[in-house]
């Protein structure tokens, strides 16, 4: 990195901004007041002898930064990408030309603006670093911990050698398989339906075992997890107390499921021998080897069967469980083929009430259940009791409209999926101190073992979504991890069959892989891929107050042993909310940073009191408003020549110095944009938005303490396509200030 | 003539929607070699016409935007639109893939400043809306438009229209004599993420979609629904241009029925569900919804979202697999006639003819591309999807033409077909040292 700056200034003249503009007037101001040198401007930046000319310019006049004015920073984003230089870029044709009206009225503010984004993108420039990425040796450990032997953890740890990484599976039980491995058979895929295959799990351990790649801990847990991608280390215990640690770079956590208690479901007879769940009747067909399937009573051969559909799932009562758990639907059809293959003259009846077998496959083996004789009744089973020949089951025909009784020889009850996610973090958080609930009549929860034991100030497990499950929040990226590096597969993650959960295992693996090689490079993961920055601490202002560490959504800081905050890079995903929560500023990036805002922010020209031109600062998430300004200004939805619009990284990085500084140096507004929070949070870092609802509604003290009106600073939730809002609220915002009048802190 | 650079450890991903993208991303971003097909002018594919997404109601567009970045970011990643896939030669690690690049009219110089959109005059149906509305013959597909990059409509060339376009753009962009290319390209590992169509519901006979004015499809919905979309946001009656507020939904148009087609399309009922609350979203309490089904199929946590339009008095639901549709002529009301399978106990007539302002049929999902015809050696189940089969070598399906996908589970299925790819070129690049 050369060791002193120097910026190059390049303005593009097409797409009428020369029509439009003093292209002129901008190459003073960046030479002038940017200190830019060279400045050119061009008739065609974008083309291949505009980006030359910039590239040429790079090598011989040895440019560390470069500044583009021109369109959008979404726009010609390919052609503009000098990977040795940091590139800010002003967005004159987006973020003036297109929302402005061609009128003689509108143009001297329309060039302000324009002037104020150039000097904005010199600032930010001076300020800005490349980063350098990760410049040691490439020493990740390209080894993936694999946390459960059931057949997701099975399929993750075989898919990633493959791959060609090594893979360590740390299984509880004494042997692989998981729940997969207690099935007799498994539900069929392919034509024609009714072959049902073997579980499969034979043949993989095999493959395991065979694999020089792939290390396999029986009978052991993982005690401690700590590092970060590209160089965890867990400990693995064994129950015999024996413990290794090891390093790993990545994590996938197939921990699985429980299945559902179904003690708890009194109305079903639970306690009666021939009421049995789906994992009980897997039993029963196995002790059959082939032959008669007979009820655990009696030993009677069964004659008659009924498979109980959503038995305690889909339902708000209490103790059960609300979501229906997927696989169930097609594992009572496999199930009653069971009988209905060993002899189509037992009676097999799937009470239901939505029948749920989506896709190609499912349908189709629907449609083979159907063929085999099996009976579908649309019904609500209410009750189970013990019969003269067997359990006595009470339900609704929905169809029929009539209430029956009948007995079967057995019942089963396809009851739910329970996923064994570990330790509930959040609800750990929120719960009172020890002592507090002491006479409260809240029952006391049985303690919950923690899969990963994760050192993390967070929690000792990954952050689950709902009902338990781990699922990532987002529909777009269900990989996107709040632990990089770490990924959950299988049903821990969401409620799916064996089928979906080996494809989810290959899912899982690759995104462990890559948390691995973008370790190597110091290399951010999604949404900021490619990003080569890491927080930088100054360690000597720091009072200790833990916020960052606290509001770090990815649980990357950690606190060392004198109570500073200890990054840990990868864990990292350049968000910046850490920055935005330091009261004493002293968490910055190389390329984003509290002075490449600050200074962008105060590069605007503030014209005084008198002049009447007001300014309305528009901190924009890049990833959302902004967007959606781009988008209204292709559309030619114009707002206010006063606007000064900066994208963030994420409306957790504003730290409110940046709006004392604003509103010191005389802005009339400010106006946050950043995305939907709450439950259905929208944001990629998922309480960005929130943090700066929060911090924001403390700014109102400040403005009483400079005697300002508290509707100068607004914030407001934006969505990619508020294309027609966005432009509105920024409107809005220059009539608020036309009413109350223009700030007094004008020099 | 394009120059393309590929090796036997480059991956092809056949399909730009969300799973190629996703296939193609998620490879690029582990050092790989990626060459992204598509056969649009721009990226995106069905999901970028959605208004917003099941469950979460966040809108699909938000989602294109990182994955927007993370291309634009990646040198790993050649983008080729227009592109289509004629043929594929070779075997796993050695495969040759025969594209045909159709023109676009319009080169790399195109800075979208939309000067030749301004010139020109002719208008066509515009596809992205399902012919909703009309585009220019010089256009961006959308506002998300990647690459950004205008298009002229084959329709214009030889039109003096065509010609004013040339003339408008000062960047030199607009080449009406550009020709279709057929490029050969080499790759290790083939994704095949070429996604759905909707079933035409025109072929549902019974529900007079081709006929009934106000019998619409769940995708037209949608667009309806974006306030940059044809009808600014609102749901208008092609009929009358009057805003609709008695909505019904007639579950599986299309699906589950073996005179169309097999499977079950599994979006469909969520799609509903969501497009219940478009109503709440726009009319508050005065809009109403009935969904006509067979069964809910609101799979795992997606029942969560079940529940909550169940607890909306504005919305009912009748278990009943709707016979036909038939038009009041006098107010353009289509009626749904049917039987109403839950309460019909023995022997009771539970028809009814339901009339409603407007009928959204939930149409199905069918595999956007005939890999039967396509015959380059895919294993294809009898819907038309891919299947998982050995004898596919180093092909693999991501997303839609898998199976029925909603779109979690798409990227899913991509991101496990990425690490798919990447196993096969490195295994080629392990034995080339």
């Amino acid at each position: 990195m050369a060791a002193v700056k120097k910026i190059g200034a390049y303005i593009c003249k097409g797409c009428g901004l020369d029509d439009r503009l003093d292209c002129g007037q901008l190459e003073t101001v960046a030479t002038r007041e940017g200190k830019a040198s060279p400045c050119k401007s061009h008739d065609f930046l974008c083309s291949q002898a505009g980006v030359d000319m910039i590239a040429e310019d790079i090598k011989s006049e040895e440019l560390t930064h470069v500044v583009i004015a021109a369109c959008s920073r979404r726009a010609k984003t390919e052609a503009f990408n000098f990977e040795t230089v940091a590139i800010s870029r002003a967005n004159l044709r987006e973020g003036v030309i297109w929302v402005r009206p061609d009128t003689d009225e509108a143009r001297e503010t329309t060039q302000e603006m324009a002037d104020d984004y150039v000097r904005m993108a010199c600032a930010e420039a001076k300020f800005t670093t490349q980063p350098p990425g990760n410049t040691e040796d490439k020493t990740a450990c390209r080894h993936l911990l694999v946390v459960g032997g059931g057949i997701t953890g099975m399929t993750a740890a075989l898919e990633a050698a493959k791959a060609g990484y090594a893979a360590t599976i740390v299984e509880k039980s004494a042997q692989l398989g998981g729940v997969v491995g207690q099935l007799s058979k498994r539900i069929a895929t392919t034509a024609p339906f009714t072959e049902l295959p073997d579980n499969g799990v034979a043949a993989m351990a095999a493959e395991i075992a065979a694999n020089d790649k792939i290390t396999v801990h029986l009978n052991s847990t993982v005690t401690r997890t700590s590092g970060a991608p590209g160089r965890f280390a867990a400990d693995i215990s064994t129950e015999s107390g024996s413990t290794v640690t090891e390093n790993f770079g990545a994590i996938v956590q197939a921990s699985g499921f429980k299945p559902y208690d179904m003690g708890q479901l009194s109305e079903f007879n639970p306690d009666n021998a021939d009421v049995v769940d789906q994992m009980g009747l897997e039993a029963l067909v196995k002790e059959a080897n082939g032959g008669a399937i007979k009820r655990p009573s009696d030993g009677k051969e069964i004659r008659s069967v009924a498979f109980i559909q959503c038995a305690g799932q889909r339902s708000q009562k209490e103790g059960h469980l609300s979501y229906c758990s997927g696989h169930c639907c097609q594992t009572s059809i496999k199930q009653a083929m069971y009988f209905k293959q060993l002899d189509s003259d037992i009676d097999a009846v799937v009470m239901f009430t939505d029948l749920r077998t989506p896709g190609a496959g499912g349908e189709n083996f629907y449609r083979a259940g159907q063929d085999s004789g099996v009976t579908f009744t649309k019904s609500v089973a209410s009750e189970i009791s013990a019969g003269d020949s067997g359990p006595k089951v009470k339900f609704d025909d929905l169809l029929l409209n009539e209430n029956v009784e009948q007995e079967f020889d057995l019942v089963v009850l396809a009851t739910g999926m329970v996923p064994n996610s570990g330790v509930d973090i959040e609800a750990e958080a929120a719960a009172p101190a020890e002592g507090e609930a002491a006479d409260s009549d809240v029952v006391a929860s049985v303690p919950v073992e923690s899969i990963l034991n994760l050192d993390y100030r967070q929690g000792a497990d990954v952050p689950q979504l709902v009902h338990g499950f781990t699922d990532s929040h987002f529909i777009c990226f269900p990989y996107e991890t709040r632990r990089t590096g770490i990924y959950t597969a299988g049903p821990v993650r969401r409620p799916m069959d064996a089928v979906q959960a080996m494809d989810d295992a290959a899912g899982a693996a690759m995104k462990a892989i890559q948390a691995i090689e973008n370790a190597n490079l110091g290399r951010a993961a999604h949404p900021r891929s490619g990003d080569l920055s890491y927080p930088l601490f100054r360690k000597e202002g720091c009072t200790q107050c833990k916020r960052c560490t606290v509001e770090c959504p990815f649980g990357a800081i950690n606190e060392d042993e004198d109570r500073y905050p200890e990054f840990n890079e990868e864990r990292c995903r350049r968000c910046g909310t850490c920055m935005g929560a330091c009261p004493v500023r002293v968490i910055s990036f190389d390329n984003y940073s509290i002075d490449t805002v600050g200074q962008a922010l105060k590069a605007v020209d503030i014209p005084d009191e008198f002049d009447e031109k007001p300014r309305t600062l528009v901190l924009a998430c890049e990833n959302d408003a902004y967007p959606a300004l781009d988008m209204a200004a292709m559309n030619r939805v114009e707002y206010s020549a006063f606007t000064r619009i900066i994208p963030v990284r994420c409306l957790g990085s504003v730290n409110t110095i940046w709006l004392t500084d604003a509103l010191n140096s005389g802005y009339d507004g400010i106006i946050l944009m950043g995305c939907k929070k709450g439950e259905e949070y929208q944001c990629h870092f998922v309480k960005g938005s929130e943090i700066a609802h929060i911090r924001m509604s403390k700014i109102d003290d400040t403005l009483q303490q400079l005697n300002l009106e508290t509707e100068r600073v607004e914030v407001y939730e934006i969505a990619i396509t508020d294309v027609e809002r966005a432009p509105k609220l920024i409107n809005d915002m220059a009539e608020t200030i036309e009413k109350i009048g223009m700030s007094p802190f004008k020099f | 003539m394009t120059e393309v650079v590929a090796t036997n450890q480059t991956i092809v991903v056949v399909g730009g929607g969300i799973s190629g993208m996703t296939a193609a991303l998620e490879a690029a971003e582990c050092g790989k070699q990626v060459i992204l097909l598509e056969k649009n002018p721009a990226l995106g594919g069905r999901v970028s016409q959605m208004y917003k997404y099941f469950p979460k109601m966040c809108h699909p567009t938000c989602g294109m935007e990182i994955n927007l970045r993370r291309i634009k970011a990646n040198s790993n990643i050649r983008v080729m639109t227009m592109a289509e896939v004629t043929n594929v030669s070779g075997d796993t690690g050695d495969y040759t893939l025969n594209v045909t690049v159709q023109p676009r009219y319009v080169n790399e110089n195109c800075t979208a400043c939309g000067a030749c959109r301004d010139a020109v005059e002719t208008e066509f149906d515009n596809e992205f809306n399902y012919g909703l509305n009309k585009r220019k013959g010089a256009y961006l597909t959308s506002n998300m438009a990647y690459p950004q990059r205008y298009v002229i409509d084959p329709r214009m060339i030889g039109t003096a229209d065509a010609d004013k376009a040339k003339a408008a753009c000062k960047y030199d962009a607009v080449d009406l004599d550009m020709q279709a290319e057929d490029l050969e390209i080499k790759a290790g590992s083939i994704v095949w993420a070429t996604g759905w169509r909707p079933f035409d519901a025109a072929k549902i006979q019974p529900y007079g979609y081709d006929r009934i004015a106000n019998v619409i499809t769940s995708v037209e919905l949608e667009r309806m629904m974006d306030p940059m979309g044809p009808t600014g946001g609102k749901i208008l009656r092609p009929s009358d241009g009057k805003e609709a507020k008695d909505i019904a939904f007639i579950q599986c148009a299309g699906s589950r029925d073996r005179n169309y087609l097999k499977h079950c399309s599994r979006i469909c009922c969520m799609a509903s569900l969501k497009q219940t609350t478009y109503l709440r979203e726009k009319y508050g309490d005065d809009g109403k919804a009935t969904v006509y089904y067979i069964d809910i199929r609101a799979i795992d946590r997606f029942e969560d979202f079940y529940q909550k339009v169940q607890a909306d008095d504005n919305v009912s639901f009748i278990k009943s697999k709707v016979a036909s549709v038939t038009e009041d002529k006098a107010t353009g009301n289509p009626v749904l006639n049917g039987n109403n399978l839950e309460q019909s106990g023995m022997g009771k007539d539970m028809r009814y003819a339901n009339p409603h302002e407007l009928v959204v049929l939930a149409v199905g999902m069918e595999p956007s591309v005939d890999f039967n015809a396509l015959n380059v050696g895919l294993s294809v189940n009898e819907e038309g999807f891919i299947e998982r089969d050995p004898g596919n070598g180093g092909m693999f399906a991501a997303g839609c033409a898998a199976d029925a996908l909603d779109v979690n589970r798409a990227v899913q299925s991509a991101t496990a077909s990425s690490l798919r790819a990447i196993q096969v070129v490195n295994q080629v690049a392990g034995a080339e040292g």
